[in-house]
């Protein structure tokens, strides 16, 4: 399997990757701006994914709720979506339909402002508090995806605060930060563009040139505060939570190689021998062999700067208390750590990897979000290319130096909910330095 | 900038380009069972999905749950190999064997490179056929699922859903209990059960074969001959549910979740089943109605008011009728405002049908979004069962568009008058009795009961 790509830079610094496939009469738009919650100012968590709601609101030839409207009448599907580094935007359409949808993506590029109104801000804002509350806090363990940020990184890092937000920031949030953020970050030279699926190349070049090429660059952002961390925590880290929740669910998190590096494959493949599929070790003993867990998740962060997440997060059987779900975690864990891993787990694993690689590249929103990626991480979206490749090349012994490097008692951070009303939790907080919340 | 170039101009489509579904055939074993196969070449995997017509809904009662586990156990082993062996040579093959029941059928299922297909079809085949159905494992798959119902029990959204169906179905339709049972069926459910329901419901007779993807079909076939051919023939009895309402009239049912921030709402009655003359109408009022983002009930909840993050409304589709429904979830002050503007786009719905503009939307959106549902093997393979399993017609994906197109205002009026029922809505909310309770007592909507998390009434609110 090869994906086509082809890329080149407008005069005023967009990025363009063109990855033309005919296999179906679709395309895919897909752009990211390389800004997500890092760079919110203190007092405005939660700005940057308010302000993704906003780009659905209208551009100056682009009326309110007409953006959704225009991309559907199409016959076409659209989102966006927030992560800690990034926002990106995307759209798939019958390929007759791309030219609108290049329109729509270059008309909130260059000329959102003039469709802001107060009224539409405040409409948002509801509604990204019943998002949250809706996720987050009508959630069981809802919280984990603010905590697990906040554990792993000190507090004046650009990756610690809530992605989602308060919901006193957010009230806070006025036009005026709406203008300075689109200002300072939604720029030609802060995003890229890829176009993958049935299309001519230098049709869909003319296109980017006509509707992207008269957009001014921007006058560039403010530097992130220093992303520098130690590679490890160095010293374990521990909450208890009590929760709305029926029965413990426990997140180990570790401090891992950033994503694009060789180790980052070494640590996902680790990550795969412990928690993905029936045949990995955490669901092999704690799920099928001890049954004294009901779920297991093992997943990364995969961000590009500072450090990466390594997630472990284990959810118990019924009348299965915390401390003892967590000792058998940990039991796992250290074997891994001490002994390593074998030839045979590393083959299942990329094995494994592989097919969902494969199987995720038939659509042509997915490829043209990997390639988006690629570019906005490293300039360099024919990686996608080499991933199969970078899986192949890991060891059992690259995989054993990660686990006895990275998932050593000294880089746990540990998350323990328990249920508000259950097992008493000063066996729990046993543990070194727990603080209970 | 020349004056030739104006960018503030919404461009014009080009002419479409031609999209065909994939061409698939049928072919039938000796002892019954059907092949359906359609080779797409785009990435060298291929999907096997088997279905079985082992359904929840073939479960007798007092089983509930008893289809799902034992598609579950299926994969627990055979005569040949444990449970961790059996998943470990499929893992090492890069995929990984899903099974499961839903109400018409259960399913086998799964997807690797076109290089490991004739592996993982011996495997596929030697878990269908000679399933160990191990008792460890049984009770292991039991317990799990009485854990799901445990975790149900503080999980807004999945509390909703099921009480929903609870108080919308007349007992004892299938309908009226979740798709793997409740936590009293479930828990009643031993190996006996599950091996005799294996014995009659796994029958080559009631299963069909869907092959997507990287293959031809020659090699398909005889790939199914070899290792299928000989399985002794035999055919399920054939059963349906009662798709009844409980009700005739209004209620209104509050599960209680004390200081929770929002409400889960579900509003709705008994839809229709999926094979329907008035299928396409209903599909295309719907999308106007709560099916798309820029649907009436959405934009009304989220843009206007922004009540919610999302609203939307649903008809699930089954072989007999499954629940239509709107589902949102609401800031708790505002759960009795939020279900007003619900009943009002209903009712308007149904004195006043849509828009030429809201008909070209919904009609232009579905028949434009077609090509993109069906990019992957395992989408293709989903609407080849959909099709086996309800009976469709052979064409039905080739002429989906144009059914879609035809649909005119009236058929929508009509649809909208014959299949919403407001003298015959439920509404559910999870949500805190304190805060929400009043307001919606204050709508007049019809009688108010007051639950815990198991469906128990409160007496304190009687």
């Amino acid at each position: 399997m090869r994906i086509a790509v082809q890329s080149f830079t407008l005069s005023n610094g967009l990025f363009v990757t063109l990855s033309a496939d005919h296999s179906a009469p679709i395309v895919a738009v897909n752009l990211w701006y390389h800004v997500g919650s890092a760079n919110e100012r203190p007092g405005r968590t939660g700005f940057a994914h308010l302000f993704e709601h906003m780009l659905f609101q209208g551009s100056k030839n682009v009326g309110a709720n007409e953006h959704f409207e225009i991309v559907q009448r199409a016959g076409g599907t659209l989102n966006g979506s927030t992560w800690l580094d990034r926002t990106n935007y995307f759209e798939t359409v019958p390929s007759h339909q791309l030219a609108t949808a290049l329109w729509l993506e270059a008309d909130r590029m260059g000329q959102l402002l003039p469709a802001m109104t107060q009224g539409k801000l405040d409409t948002q804002r509801d509604v990204v508090k019943n998002e949250r509350r809706w996720s987050v806090d009508n959630q069981p363990y809802g919280t984990w995806w603010e905590r697990v940020p906040a554990i792993a990184f000190p507090p004046e890092h650009p990756f610690h605060h809530s992605l989602i937000g308060s919901m006193e920031d957010l009230s806070e949030a006025s036009l005026q930060d709406v203008e300075q953020f689109f200002a300072t970050y939604y720029t030609p030279d802060n995003a890229v563009l890829t176009i993958a699926g049935d299309f001519d190349p230098a049709d869909a070049t003319g296109l980017v040139e006509k509707y992207f090429g008269e957009i001014p660059r921007g006058a560039g952002k403010p530097a992130l505060a220093d992303m520098w961390v130690a590679p490890t925590f160095e010293e374990p880290k521990r909450l208890v939570i009590q929760d709305e929740v029926m029965l413990p669910r426990i997140y180990i998190v570790f401090r891992s190689p950033v994503f694009g590096t060789e180790e980052h494959y070494d640590a996902s493949v680790a990550g795969a021998i412990l928690g993905m599929g029936k045949g990995s070790r955490l669901v092999r003993t704690l799920v099928r062999e001890q049954q004294i867990a009901s779920e297991v998740n093992v997943f990364t962060f995969d961000l590009a700067k500072g450090a990466d997440l390594l997630v472990v997060d284990v959810t118990a059987q019924t009348g299965v208390t915390a401390a003892v779900l967590e000792h058998a975690i940990v039991q796992e864990i250290d074997s891994m750590q001490m002994l390593g891993v074998t030839d045979s787990e590393v083959e299942r694993a990329a094995a494994l990897i592989e097919t969902q690689f494969t199987v995720a590249m038939q659509s042509a929103g997915e490829r043209a979000d990997k390639l988006s990626m690629f570019a906005t991480y490293f300039r360099d979206p024919a990686l996608v290319n080499a991933q199969s490749e970078c899986y192949r090349r890991v060891t059992a012994a690259r995989v054993s130096r990660f686990a006895h490097d990275r998932l050593g008692a000294g880089n746990r951070a540990t998350l323990v909910y328990v249920p508000r009303d259950g097992a008493p939790v000063d066996e729990i907080l046993a543990g070194a330095g727990a603080n209970l919340e | 900038m020349t004056a030739a170039i104006n960018t503030n101009q919404r461009p014009e489509p080009t002419s479409p380009r031609e999209y065909r579904f994939p061409r698939w055939q049928r072919h039938r074993l000796a002892n019954g069972m059907q092949l359906v196969i359609a080779p797409v070449r785009r990435l060298p995997i291929v999907t096997l999905s088997m279905l079985i017509d082992a359904g929840a809904v073939s479960e007798q009662s007092g089983q509930e749950g008893v289809a799902n586990l034992t598609a579950q156990a299926l994969v627990e082993g055979t005569t040949n190999l444990s449970g961790i062996e059996l998943a470990d040579r499929f893992e090492r093959l890069g995929g990984s064997l899903n099974a499961g029941a839903s109400w018409d059928f259960a399913t086998l299922t799964t997807t690797v490179l076109s290089e490991r297909l004739v592996d993982a079809f011996g495997l596929f085949t030697e878990v269908l056929r000679s399933p160990a159905l191990p008792e460890r494992e049984v009770l292991r798959l039991k317990t799990e699922r009485l854990v799901a119902l445990l975790q149900l029990r503080a999980e807004p959204r999945g509390l909703a859903d099921e009480m929903f169906a609870r108080f919308v179905y007349q007992q004892p339709s299938r309908y009226a209990l979740p798709e793997d049972g409740s936590a009293t069926s479930v828990a009643h459910i031993d190996l006996v059960q599950v091996e005799a329901f294996y014995r009659s419901r796994y029958l080559p007779g009631g299963m069909t074969l869907v092959v997507v993807g990287d293959v031809d079909a020659d090699s398909a076939i005889a790939l199914a001959e070899r290792t299928l051919g000989d399985w002794p023939a035999g055919t399920p009895v054939q059963v349906n549910t009662i798709d009844q309402p409980a009700r005739s009239t209004r209620a209104v049912h509050i599960v209680s979740k004390v200081d929770a921030p929002q409400s889960e709402i579900r509003l709705g009655h008994v839809g229709l089943p999926r094979v329907h003359p008035d299928h396409f109408p209903v599909l295309v009022m719907n999308a106007v109605l709560g099916g798309l983002f820029s649907s009436r009930i959405n934009l009304n909840l989220r843009e206007v008011h922004g009540y919610t993050y999302g609203a939307f409304s649903l008809f699930d589709w089954r072989r007999q009728a499954g629940p239509f429904y709107v589902s949102t979830a609401v800031k708790s002050e505002v759960t009795g405002d939020a279900v007003r503007e619900i009943l009002l786009e209903i009712d308007r719905m149904r004195s006043q049908g849509i828009g030429s503009d809201e008909l070209s939307l919904a009609t232009s959106y579905l028949d434009g979004v077609f090509p993109i549902k069906y990019e992957t093997t395992a989408a293709i393979a989903q609407a080849l069962s959909a099709l086996v399993v309800y009976g469709l017609a052979d064409d039905y994906f080739d002429t989906y568009r144009m059914s879609v197109r035809s649909v005119t205002i009236a058929d929508v009026l009509i649809a909208a008058e014959r299949h919403l029922h407001p003298e015959l809505l439920q509404l559910l909310v999870v949500g805190d009795p304190a805060a929400v309770r009043e307001p919606v007592e204050q709508l007049g909507f019809g009688a108010v009961g007051v639950y815990d998390s198991e469906g128990a009434a409160l007496p304190s609110y009687l």
